[in-house]
């Protein structure tokens, strides 16, 4: 067999086309990633604040997006309502308005927005393991898993719970991390303004862009499934396209409904409307130790071991996306030491219950202060707009790229802890 | 036919040095789940391990019996929390755990007292995952950890003497070498394995990546020097074979789970045992050669099994595990399950050019008395030699193979019409009527109506097409449409349309004739200009990043499509319009180009509706778009597709192109892209794939042809890579790349021997392979120029 190599023919020439390649493809890099940056950053704010992180942002947002838009068993408007009711568990109103306005966008029932009682009964079954695993993750127990699943008119699938379980976890530790760069003063996500035609208004990611040299970043390393990547920013691109479309049609059609369509705007941003039982509110875990609550052991079930293959074999793919979230928040550059991100991490996996056998839990002590403990608790367990707001993270000098990384540390540990309890209660429910 | 497995017990066949060892499956529970079990040299006790549970049991002929508990105390410390357990096999009192807190622990069971613990070793800082006697040296332990470093302990010694450091991530198993006294192995959850020699601290000996994600458990073959098995979260066991220079892959078996555990099997050279780590409690025993079906199952375990263990070193035939529904099980092979007899041996499949190929049983074949001889029938006859060992249930399997005479089921029209259509390069209307033609002679009617039908409805009635088509002068529509010339009253209308557009089109509306002539008058011109352009695109392709080299094609086409405009002097500022720009602002509805087709189809469409489309008449009137007719096209693509035709859906779509993409779904088109790709490179035809990849305008599909498109090339003086771009050689500083002929540095075209590596300039070799069969560069190959 005979290989040629053809391009070695005019060395001059080819040169010259490579500068001139190496030209195009930056200019075009740039504007990729500024659509990418267009398609997402648009969708919600909070990217921008995770923008001083642009590895963990990329594969934040890949997450995000393969969970909200990409191949799964439910139905786009419920994959936004079930973000709503997680987010309404924290009061979270900013979410709650950006998914609602989301809901209506992918064709969802304006009516359902008036409140849980207006949604599916199927959808409503979800409120109890959405307020157990927000509040009290200890609680999830194989049961709940077994009510869902239990067959009947409103039963739900193992795989469609299984989706449904990864949004809550990922939207309620969200809500964690936009109560903490409210209360950080990074940010203020006051609930979108609403504009008439319900789309939010247009936050620039040029700002965002500008303001951070690091953004370009986000496309650089992926140079090896780049292809993969445009195509991935290119479909964002048009989903969004086509959204907007469909929501214009959507509106000419709705005209004469206006006025409700006006009542169902005022429901929009009141996240209360969603939660059926507002005094079931985080608990310290330790008082309830002594009870029959057994602590959960990580080396009895941990994310890589046993949370990955399960989540993965009924949710294909999401947990490599996962992973890929928990090894970019690890490998996160920073001043801290990793003893002092351990320490945070086990801290709030301590909170919620769940112990490291080869953990000294004093450590937790000798490196965090009292200050710094309560911000993180608060953030982890009760992120909560409408009460008191917490004391502001200590370390007054940090950078705010720094306590955007703490924020994002509580984030990832929080949706990792809800993420085990569910996962076990569903392997348990397996097994059963 | 069923046929029994023929396992015989350890009784029976009196197997080497544990002639006592007998037993029947059993099983006890335990009281809390089991993280990992170990048996005693002499078979005779197991040590079961777990976070609350650490005890000994007694293996008796029908029964377990618990002989000691090693969990002591009122309330027992963390060090008591075992993840992995290991009974020495020299020494038989000596036991070593490793602590979920990251203790190692060692055990002596000859002391008087209730506490057996011997030595504490706490220097690693994370959960110990694997603790691993060495298998000759009776003080010498080593451990792995979550923190990323094994350590290797001298008993005799308080704290440990060496420690190794994996630069990677946790280590999740250690394994002694069996046959190699310095060696050990080390896998992690990065998902590589390291070598390493337990004399050198400072470097592990070899690295490779054995699987993607965790490698969760590694076991070297008790007798095949230098095999090790490796599992890993990726569901895969791999063989690998480590007496090479690089560790190679031998063997390679596909499970449903997570791969927690893995063993050889004793006495059997070929067979592994594995457990999985989630999901799946079975116990399963594979043959490596035949990795699609375990060869034996257990099916014992309600919760996934922790630890499996072969009862003795020498005997196959019992096997031990822990699980974590707290029971100890004894297995014994004869009563496992065997997938295979339950499996039907039978396939069927059909060949790429319609052949079916049937196998089965050959005893279910001869049973069948009236089946009748077929005239297209071989057959061919495989025998599995059975093997002296336990193997496989053997079968024997007849293979028939049908050959179709049916033209229906044949294939031969797709690879001729994949190589004969063309998809681009020409005028839209000289792309329909080629194809028509293609389709026509191979007796396909339907797809050549339907081309012709596409091209009327899509082209331009006055554009060189019809010329084109007078000279082909093969298709009997298009030659009574053009007789039909269309009425003048028409164009005034059409142009109507068009007068916010270029006057090009006009122009040729208002002298049909006259286009006509000048265009084959000014082919000369034409094609000079024609050339020009191709450079212009061909730049624009290099430059481009994949986002625009989906277009390059389709300018082209443009190009060719506007060239009679150039038959115009007075028009002459347009003359340089390129179509480039326009389609990088392509999708803009109201671009010059789509507005003139919708006038085009206008005049055309009233005229060919009688003849070809049933619909009355009346309906079309003159102003009549061309994207009328997109739902149409739209369902009879969809139609050909799910008919099973996706090449026409292709080509259609191909020759279409922006006339009618935006009414499919990117999703459809793309499933119609790969499935047609699929088919064409099944048939090798692999220069129409490109060409299909290439012309895509999914960037899913286009993608496909930017995947691993880097030439690796070393030196050829000193054999290592090439890391700059010209011709010599950094590190040698010689020239890399010279003829083997005449020795100059190679600019061009080099190809190269694949036999010999050695090659020159294309023209040299080829006259030297001319007149003599052996390599120029001497070297005794006898290269061949094909």
């Amino acid at each position: 067999m005979i290989i040629c190599a053809n391009k070695m023919e005019y060395p001059l020439r080819s040169q010259c086309q490579r500068v001139q390649k190496q030209v195009m493809v930056n200019t075009e890099k740039e504007r990729a990633s500024l659509l990418y940056m267009h398609a997402l950053v648009s969708v919600d704010a909070v990217s921008h604040h995770m923008a001083s992180h642009p590895q963990y942002l990329e594969s934040f947002l890949r997450s995000q997006h393969y969970i909200l838009h990409m191949d799964g068993p439910l139905p786009l408007p419920c994959r936004h309502y079930i973000a709503i009711m997680a987010a309404a568990q924290h009061h979270c109103s900013y979410l709650v308005s950006l998914h609602s306005t989301h809901f209506l966008r992918v064709g969802g029932d304006p009516v359902w927005l008036q409140g849980l009682e207006a949604a599916p009964p199927r959808l409503r079954l979800l409120d109890h393991i959405n307020k157990v695993l927000a509040h009290q993750p200890w609680l999830t127990a194989c049961s709940h898993i077994q009510t869902l699943l239990k067959t009947g008119e409103q039963c739900w699938s193992l795989a469609e719970l299984v989706q449904a379980v990864v949004l809550l976890a990922h939207c309620h530790s969200l809500c964690s991390f936009v109560f903490g760069s409210g209360a950080d003063g990074v940010c203020d996500l006051a609930p979108l303004p609403k504009s008439p035609n319900g789309t939010p208004p247009a936050y620039s990611p040029f700002d965002a862009a500008n303001g951070n040299a690091n953004v370009p970043d986000i496309t650089r390393r992926r140079s090896l499934d780049s292809s993969c990547e445009m195509f991935l920013k290119e479909r964002i691109h048009k989903s969004q396209e086509e959204r907007e479309k469909r929501l214009l049609h959507t509106h000419t059609l709705q005209q004469t409904e206006l006025e409700e369509e006006e009542e169902t705007d005022v429901y929009l941003a009141e996240p209360s409307r969603f939660i059926s039982d507002p005094d079931f509110r985080y608990q310290e875990f330790a008082r309830r130790e002594e009870d029959h609550f057994q602590v959960f052991r990580v080396q009895d079930y941990s994310w890589e071991d046993h949370g990955f293959s399960l989540v993965n074999r009924l949710y294909s793919d999401i947990g490599h996306l996962l992973d890929d979230r928990f090894r970019s928040v690890a490998s996160l550059p920073s001043s801290h030491s990793p003893d002092l991100k351990r320490a945070i991490w086990n801290y709030i996996h301590c909170v919620l219950g769940i112990r490291y056998d080869d953990y000294d839990y004093g450590e937790v002590n000798q490196r965090l202060e009292r200050d710094t403990k309560l911000y993180i608790k608060a953030v982890a367990c009760f992120p909560d707009d409408t009460k008191a707001p917490v004391c502001p993270l200590p370390w007054a000098s940090l950078k705010p790229s720094e306590r955007i990384h703490v924020n994002l540390l509580i984030m990832e540990a929080r949706l990792q802890a809800e993420l085990l309890y569910a996962l076990r209660a569903i392997t348990q429910y397996m097994i059963a | 036919m069923e046929k029994m497995a023929r396992v015989t017990t350890a009784l029976g066949s009196g197997n080497s040095g544990s002639g006592a060892i007998s037993g029947r499956t059993m099983f006890c529970h335990l009281d809390a789940p089991a993280n990992a079990i170990s048996v005693c040299r002499d078979a005779s006790q197991v040590v079961v391990a777990g976070r609350n549970i650490f005890k000994i049991y007694g293996l008796e002929e029908e029964q377990f019996v618990e002989k000691l508990n090693l969990r002591v105390g009122r309330k027992p410390s963390l060090n008591f929390s075992c993840a992995d357990v290991m009974w020495h096999q020299m020494e038989e009192n000596l036991l070593a755990t490793a602590a979920t807190n990251g203790a190692v622990v060692t055990w002596n069971l000859g002391k008087p007292s209730r506490n057996k613990q011997d030595q504490l070793f706490t220097e690693h800082k994370r959960t110990v995952n694997k603790v691993c006697f060495h298998p000759s040296e009776v003080y010498m332990l080593l451990s792995g950890s979550q923190d990323g470093y094994m350590k290797c302990f001298d008993l005799r010694k308080k704290e440990s003497v060496s420690t190794f450091s994996g630069q990677s991530e946790s280590v999740r198993d250690v394994q002694f070498s069996i046959k190699e006294y310095f060696t050990f192995a080390a896998s992690f959850e990065n998902g590589n394995v390291q070598l390493w020699d337990i004399r050198r601290p400072d470097r592990y000996e070899r690295m490779f990546t054995a699987h993607n994600g965790p490698v969760f458990c590694c076991d070297w073959h008790p007798d095949d020097r230098g095999w090790l098995a490796t599992g890993g979260r990726d569901k895969m066991v791999k063989v690998w074979d480590m007496n090479t220079n690089r560790a190679k892959e031998i063997h390679c078996v596909q499970t449903i789970a997570s791969v927690a555990r893995v063993k050889w099997r004793p006495e059997k050279r070929w067979h592994l045992a594995t457990c999985s780590m989630m999901v799946d409690h079975n116990i399963y025993v594979w043959d490596v050669r035949r990795p699609f079906i375990p060869f034996a199952t257990f099916e014992e375990h309600k919760d996934v099994t922790t630890g499996i263990v072969w009862r003795h070193q020498h005997d196959p035939y019992f096997l031990l595990s822990g699980s974590k529904d707290s029971t100890l099980y004894q297995h014994m092979f004869k009563d496992a399950s065997r997938p295979v007899d339950k499996a039907n041996p039978e396939g069927l499949c059909f060949g790429l050019l319609g052949d079916l190929a049937f196998a089965a049983k050959e005893s279910l074949i001869n049973s069948d008395v009236n089946r009748k001889p077929y005239p297209g029938d071989r057959r061919i006859f495989f025998f599995k030699k059975p093997e002296q060992t336990e193997q496989f249930a053997h079968v024997s399997s007849v293979l028939s193979v049908f050959e179709t005479s049916l033209e229906s089921g044949r294939m031969d029209w797709f690879a001729k019409t994949a190589r004969l259509y063309l998809l681009s390069g020409k005028p839209f209307a000289e792309l329909c009527d080629h194809n028509a033609k293609v389709a026509k002679e191979l007796n396909r009617p339907q797809v050549s109506t339907t081309w012709t039908m596409v091209r009327i409805m899509f082209s331009d009635p006055a554009n060189p097409n019809h010329n084109l088509s007078n000279k082909l002068g093969t298709l009997p529509l298009i030659n009574s449409f053009s007789m039909k010339e269309m009425g003048a009253g028409l164009c005034p209308d059409s142009r109507l349309d068009r007068s916010k557009s270029e006057g090009r089109t006009d122009a040729i509306h208002l002298e049909p004739g006259n286009s006509h002539i000048s265009n084959n008058d000014e082919n000369e011109e034409t094609e000079g200009s024609d050339g020009q352009a191709e450079y212009m695109f061909g730049d624009a392709e290099l430059d481009d990043d994949d986002l625009y080299s989906v277009e390059h094609d389709n300018p082209a086409e443009e190009h060719e499509y506007t060239l009679p405009q150039e038959a115009f002097p007075l028009r002459h500022e347009i003359l340089d319009n390129p179509s480039a720009p326009e389609h990088l602002q392509q999708d803009k509805a109201d671009s010059p180009h789509v507005s003139g087709n919708e006038a085009e189809a206008t005049c055309l469409t009233p005229i060919e509706s009688c003849s070809l489309i049933s619909t009355s008449q009346p309906l079309y009137t003159p102003h009549l778009p061309a994207s009328f007719f997109c739902p149409v096209v739209r369902e009879m693509l969809c139609y050909y597709a799910e008919q099973g035709d996706v090449q026409m859906a292709v080509s259609v779509l191909i020759v279409l192109g922006e006339r009618i993409r935006k009414e499919i779904d990117d999703l459809t088109q793309e499933h119609w892209y790969t499935s047609y790709i699929d088919l064409l490179q099944r048939f090798q035809l692999w220069n129409v794939s490109n060409e299909v990849i290439k012309l895509s305008t999914c960037s899913a599909i286009t993608g496909l042809n930017q995947t691993s498109t880097t030439l690796h090339i070393n030196c050829s003086n000193c054999k290592r890579p090439m890391s700059n771009k010209g011709w010599i050689c950094d590190r040698c500083h010689q020239c890399a790349s010279v003829c083997a002929v005449c020795h100059h540095v190679v600019k061009g075209l080099f190809v190269w021997c694949q036999g010999c590596s050695h090659g020159g300039h294309l023209e040299h070799m080829m006259n030297w392979l001319k007149s003599s069969p052996h390599c120029p560069a001497g070297c005794g190959h006898l290269c061949e120029y094909t």
